[in-house]
């Protein structure tokens, strides 16, 4: 491809690790383009027919200028008195038939490129979807952590529809003006090579512009869609914060935060557009000028009886022909180069390497007694500004029948530990084991088939209930569901609703409160099997009898599996096996509520606090 | 790249779908205003008159241009070459007429110029400000809307559907170039020779029938492709944001296999639709190459008979080939001009979305109010004939903290929308600082009501400008004070940046805990006369607790509070306790008079220490009526 040529810095994407994933997009845009062109030449069988029905269509579009110099040459020959009136008829009627066949087969050829160009367009685009869909599931926590919905969106809609339009619009089409350019040259050098020189001089000055402006398109393609990711983070985190915005009455700050940004996307806008026009009507500019250069040195040929009429009629045709496709090289530029820039976005999601993956030799977590054991835990977030470590130091042993809670000030690392024994981050110190295997030895996928957290934050999916619960085991069976709402205290509820567990919820269905969205959560944890079951707040929304009639509901379950309970309410864990309490990342108490109060330590402290009528009545 | 393998299919579960189980557009699609949307659009583009009319005189210097071009060509022909002859003479009108040619591709050119760059500005500003407008109404519109409507379908419209107006736009100005550019040649064709001219417009007609018949079934084949599309795009963004979720519960291949279905879904109705918008491109070439060959036998007869100059025979050959571009390009459009219409169509309805909650006219805006908040008789409900609170009446008095307690879903967060008028009541009135809230402007509201939500929503940004929010004009030490007063200086101080460190999306590198610490430090910045904490405090542990209620004391002297909590040690020192069932207020009064009076609130209070073993079964039984009909 003519791109390869102009190559700028090194030959390879080097960004393929989570950890140093970049925002912005490489320089590299040639090999972008090249990958992308590459993906659609793997579709062999289309984009040859696409190959060749570009090639026919080109030389059967070739061939209308010269029909139309031959039917001027017949019809000026008579007035010249060269030929005879019959014979000139019937030349004229066979120049009329040929033309009309080259239309009509050009037409069909290029409907055919088309058809192939567009299809490969979205088999390409259908391609980069899934896998683009297939590598946000993968991905671990802490990349999420980072990046913004919003820009994640944007990459799946527009990027990929950048990437696709190119090759729609850019690849077949680029072949098209290859040969269109290369046979008129030669037939027009054929004729007269002189005319045919000023016939093409505009070439290289539109080359030129060509690859100047790609590169500057390029540039501004880039920072728009930098700005545009912006806009949309703003728009998104507004509407997403809605109440917070009303609350404290803050519309007008919104819209000034929106204008700001919005104006400079308009003024990068504005500027893309500017630089396209320039090059798209100079381009066009130049072209007409070759074509008046035409005119006039062809026409001093003909008068001087160099050529014939019905060859500066070719001439003029052919370059006639040219006045389209010059007008879509402009396009084409613009079109490669939001390619090169939407390509080289996915394609640094599409290339990194999740941090959290199953090892080479992974093997499948087997559980036998279904104890959890954390081992002198060191934590730090890979993200985390300054070297604080999260956790520090936390050893623990769950094991079925026995419950561990966890209580702490906001921050102290409570979540920090539900999420290490999902492994949805690798611990930096010490090691998390279910039943003697590192959790880091075995796959992924049968260790959180193990591991059943309830989130602290609820989230539903759009869908109805029944769906909602058993989002963890979609083959559930009624009943099983139906048990699951129960134990969750919700199954009244549902099914009280009038199209009960077919009810939707989510942001376009019923709205459910917040104690409602935790139970759901606990409906959908319960209903799955796993040797560990963690709670992390899950009960902070609920009141207290609820959470009451909760409990003893779960107590079967409860018995069967290592269960972890993190929750502020010390009613809610009072009655666990072991209590840590936790303070910036290490345990600075552990034992059962009796040995805690015993020491009349912080644990002793809250507790009073939760009990003791007369406490915060004296402070208010 | 990783090639996307699709896994063995599986046998499909029952219970999985990926994206909204509603179709996403169904209720938006049926039909298609084209000349209503280009209407609403005409609205828009008033404030850029006066560059419009230049655009459109650009766009006809333009177009005369390039139809001067072949005239240009045939008088070269016809009078300087193909006259034989005296050469002399011949060359020097060759000369001049290139000379008159160069001078038009120049003007060609500077209009070209002017064209392109007024339509794209505007185009750009258009699309600015529709998108504008959109995002200012839905800072006004009602939260009923809101709460009903997911934020990435709205998404959806203040960028996808922009961004296909933008291509719509950006082509429009070459589809009225290319319909003045048609009528001219027409009359252009017609003038030079009408005979020839009527014969060659001759295929046109059957240019039409065929796009009768085209239209309604490529419409079809198009309206498949964007629904298929929309679909995709939703599933895509609910992986996006329960990625979690889906990681938890090992979703992943199953989600993936759906997916593919539903991409597969959109890639065959984007290939059909693509076969309907090329089936025309050999219909309109081969009516070309039929006007093509009319004009060579016709015309070339008329040659031979010498009634018609061999130059205007070439210059009819130039412009049909130009001809038939336009329409060419008309019926390419085709499928954007649709996606447009429907593009404009959804922008609009955003647009129309009733504003049920407004300011009045003449809504006050007062200075100082007093902090008393009065209930009367309110009744209210998100559903019609589902309400929600029933005939609720009380009064805080300024400066008293109020507690409201009650199980969930009994309507305890609705009374707080209802207070700072997030909603309309049904029926009754409510009252802050003596004002009905609906003679109040929301603004005001908004300054005297400072808000501690259920859900703690942090913005992207710094810690600072995030406790900010509610005023942007207070001091560094004033943001500083609260964040000691909620007990989160301490935690800030740590992260690496202090109240310089950005945080992710929502707040995602904090806990749950420091989120609400850090909402709770925003809404005391706020220093409004009101206070509302809505489990403000539902993820923080009592201790820490303890010491914000300690600072709060300090805080609140001389201020309104209202507090939800379930912790009920947490609202035990309130001045009052409201108790909250299914809709009703059932109890109220100090916490010492409802231990006594032994109703709910008693009961909900032993049971804070109670196991599960001992609640006694008459608690249960009565608890338990109560809370099954939330
Ligand atoms: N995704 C994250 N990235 C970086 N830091 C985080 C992230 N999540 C939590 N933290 C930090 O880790 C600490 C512990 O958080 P967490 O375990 O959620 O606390 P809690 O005990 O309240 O559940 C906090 O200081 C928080 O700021
Ligand atoms: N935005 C909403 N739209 C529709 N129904 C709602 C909405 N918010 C709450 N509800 C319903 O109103 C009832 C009361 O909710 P809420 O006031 O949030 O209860 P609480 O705060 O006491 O838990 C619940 O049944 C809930 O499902
Ligand atoms: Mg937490």
């Amino acid at each position: 491809m003519k791109s390869k040529k102009t190559s700028h810095g090194k030959s390879q994407l080097d960004i393929n690790s989570e950890s140093t994933y970049r925002i912005a997009v490489s320089k590299l845009d040639t090999n972008v383009l090249w990958r992308i062109t590459k993906m659609a030449f793997r579709h062999r069988l289309r984009m040859a027919i696409g190959i060749v029905s570009t090639i026919l269509a080109a030389t059967f579009q070739l061939f209308v200028p010269q029909f139309l110099g031959r039917a001027v040459d017949q019809a000026h020959g008579l007035l010249t008195l060269t030929s005879d009136r019959a014979t000139t008829e019937d030349a004229l009627m066979t120049t009329a038939l040929l033309l009309i066949s080259a239309s009509l087969l050009r037409g069909l050829f290029t409907m055919c490129q088309n058809y192939q160009g567009e299809a490969v367009g979205h088999l390409i685009g259908y391609n980069l979807r899934l896998s683009y869909y297939r590598q946000l599931q993968r991905l671990s926590f802490s990349w999420h952590d980072k990046v913004h919905s919003g820009d994640l969106m944007a990459r799946g809609i527009l990027d990929i529809e950048g990437v696709r339009m190119w090759v729609t619009t850019g690849v077949l089409r680029f072949f098209l003006l290859t040969i269109l350019i290369g046979g008129g040259a030669i037939i027009l050098f054929r004729i007269d090579i002189e005319l045919g020189v000023v016939a093409l001089a505009f070439v290289p000055i539109v080359g030129f512009r060509v690859s100047v402006a790609r590169l500057k398109l390029r540039d501004t393609w880039m920072r728009l869609q930098d700005q545009m990711a912006k806009l949309t983070q703003i728009m998104e985190e507004n509407l997403s914060g809605i109440r917070v915005v009303r609350a404290f009455a803050a519309q007008d700050h919104e819209l000034n935060r929106f204008d700001k940004s919005s104006r400079i996307a308009l003024a990068v806008t504005h500027e893309r557009i500017g630089l396209f026009v320039r090059y798209t009507t100079q381009m066009t500019f130049v072209y007409f000028l070759s074509m008046g250069l035409v005119l006039w040195v062809g026409g001093h040929k003909v008068i001087d009886g160099e050529i014939t009429l019905g060859e500066l009629t070719q001439f003029l045709a052919f370059m006639s022909i040219l006045q389209m496709p010059v007008r879509q090289i402009g396009w084409m530029i613009n079109s490669i180069a939001r390619a090169s820039t939407c390509g080289g976005r996915l394609f640094n999601i599409l290339d990194l390497e999740p941090s959290i993956a199953d090892k080479p030799d992974a093997t499948p977590l087997r559980i036998t007694d279904g104890v959890l054991k954390f081992e002198n835990v060191d934590f730090r977030y890979p993200a985390g500004d300054g070297d604080q470590r999260t956790l520090s130091g936390i050893s623990l042993e769950a094991r079925p029948g026995k419950t561990i809670g966890i209580v702490g000030p906001p921050g102290s690392g409570k979540s920090t530990i539900a999420q290490l024994i999902g492994r949805y981050y690798d611990v930096t110190g010490g090691s998390v084991t279910i039943d003697g295997q590192d959790i880091r030895n075995v796959s992924l996928e049968s260790l959180r088939a193990n591991v059943r957290i309830v989130q602290q934050e609820p989230f539903l999916f759009t869908s109805s209930v029944n769906h909602n619960v058993a989002y963890g085991d979609p083959w559930a069976g009624r009943s099983d569901i139906e048990q699951s709402a129960a134990t969750a205290q919700l199954h009244n509820y549902i099914s009280n609703l009038p199209s009960g567990y077919a009810t939707l919820v989510g942001e376009r269905g019923v709205s459910l409160s917040g104690g409602q969205r935790q139970r759901m959560s606990i409906a959908r944890g319960v209903l799955l099997d796993g040797a560990v079951l963690v709670f992390d707040d899950s009960t902070a929304s609920i009141d207290a009898a609820t959470e009451q009639r909760i409990k003893s509901a779960l107590k079967d379950i409860v018995k069967e599996r290592a269960v972890i309970i993190i929750a502020h309410r010390l009613s809610s864990l009072m009655h666990a096996d072991e209590i840590l309490f936790l303070e910036e990342g290490r345990i600075v108490e552990r034992g059962d509520h009796d040995q805690l109060l015993a020491r009349s330590g912080r644990y002793a402290e809250l507790y009073s606090l939760q009990t003791r009528l007369s406490d915060t009545d004296g402070e208010n | 790249m990783a090639k996307a393998t699709p896994s063995p299919k599986s046998n499909r579960p029952p219970l999985a779908v990926v994206g909204s189980l509603v179709s996403q557009d169904e209720d938006l699609f049926g039909r298609i205003f084209d000349r209503w949307v280009v209407g609403r659009l005409g609205e828009y583009l008033r404030p850029y008159r006066a560059r419009i009319i230049i655009a459109i005189g650009a766009v006809l210097a333009f177009t005369l241009t390039q139809l001067a071009i072949p005239l240009i060509i045939r008088a070269a022909i016809d009078d300087a070459v193909a006259s034989g002859g005296e050469i002399a003479e011949g060359g020097a009108l060759l000369n001049i007429l290139v000379a008159v040619f160069i001078g038009v591709v120049v003007f060609n050119y500077i209009a070209n110029h002017v064209q392109e760059t007024i339509v794209g500005k505007i185009a750009g500003h258009l699309l600015f400000d529709l998108r504008r407008a959109m995002y200012a109404h839905l800072q006004v519109v009602s939260l009923s809307f809101m709460d009903k409507t997911e934020v990435g379908r709205l998404m959806s419209r203040l960028q996808g559907d922009v961004n296909a107006l933008q291509e719509f736009l950006e082509s429009s100005i070459f589809a009225i170039g290319d319909f003045v550019l048609l009528f001219g040649i027409i009359a252009v064709l017609l003038s030079l020779d009408a005979r020839l001219g009527a014969m060659t417009l001759s295929v046109v007609p059957i240019l039409f029938l065929v796009r009768i018949i085209w239209l309604p079934l490529a419409r079809r084949a198009f309206l498949r492709a964007r629904e298929t599309s929309s679909a995709t795009n939703a599933a895509l963004a609910e992986s996006i944001h329960g990625v979690r979720v889906v990681q938890e519960l090992t979703r992943e291949d199953v989600n993936f296999d759906l997916f593919d279905e539903k991409a597969t879904d959109n890639l065959n109705s984007h290939i059909s639709g693509s076969k309907y918008t090329n089936v025309l491109i050999p219909i309109v070439d081969g009516l070309t190459g039929a006007a093509m060959a009319i004009i060579v036998i016709v015309g070339g007869g008329l040659v031979l008979d010498q009634a018609l100059d061999i130059g205007v025979m070439v210059a009819f050959l130039f412009y049909v080939q130009r001809f038939f571009d336009p329409i060419r390009s008309l019926t390419i459009q085709y499928s954007i001009m649709q996606r447009a219409m429907a593009a404009g169509q959804r922008i609009f309805e955003v647009l129309d979305v009733e504003v049920e909650v407004s300011n009045k006219s003449d809504a006050q805006d007062p200075k100082e109010i007093d902090g008393s908040i009065e209930f009367e008789n309110v009744t209210f409900g998100y559903v019609a004939d589902q309400p929600v609170l029933k005939n609720i009446s009380f009064r805080v008095a300024p400066g008293e903290t109020v507690a409201l307690v009650g199980p969930t879903g009994s309507g305890k967060t609705s009374t707080m929308s209802l207070t700072h008028r997030f909603y309309d009541v049904w029926d009754g009135s409510i009252r802050v600082g003596g004002h009905d809230v609906r003679d109040l402007t929301q603004a005001s509201l908004g300054r005297h009501i400072a808000m501690v939500l259920q859900e703690p929503y942090l913005f992207s940004g710094t810690i600072l400008e995030n406790i900010r929010y509610a005023k942007l004009e207070a001091s560094r030490d004033a943001i500083i004070d609260a964040a000691k007063a909620v007990g989160a200086h301490d935690f800030i101080m740590r992260l690496g940046a202090g109240y310089e460190t950005e945080l992710d999306q929502g707040g995602g590198n904090l806990s749950l805990g420091q989120r609400q610490l850090l909402s709770f430090a925003r809404a005391l910045v706020a220093d409004a006369k009101i206070l509302i904490l809505d489990e403000a405090t539902a993820s923080i542990d009592s201790y820490t607790e303890l010491n914000i209620q300690r600072a709060l004391a300090r805080l609140l002297e001389n201020r309104t509070a209202m507090v939800i909590a379930h912790r009920l040690a947490t609202i035990r020192g309130a001045d009052r306790i409201m108790v909250l069932q299914d809709g009703e207020i059932i109890e109220t009064g100090d916490h010492a008079h409802l231990m006594a009076s032994e109703g709910l609130y008693s009961r909900l209070y032993r049971m804070n220490y109670a196991s599960f073993d001992d609640i006694p079964d008459d608690v249960a039984r009565t608890l338990s009526e109560s809370n099954d009909a939330t």
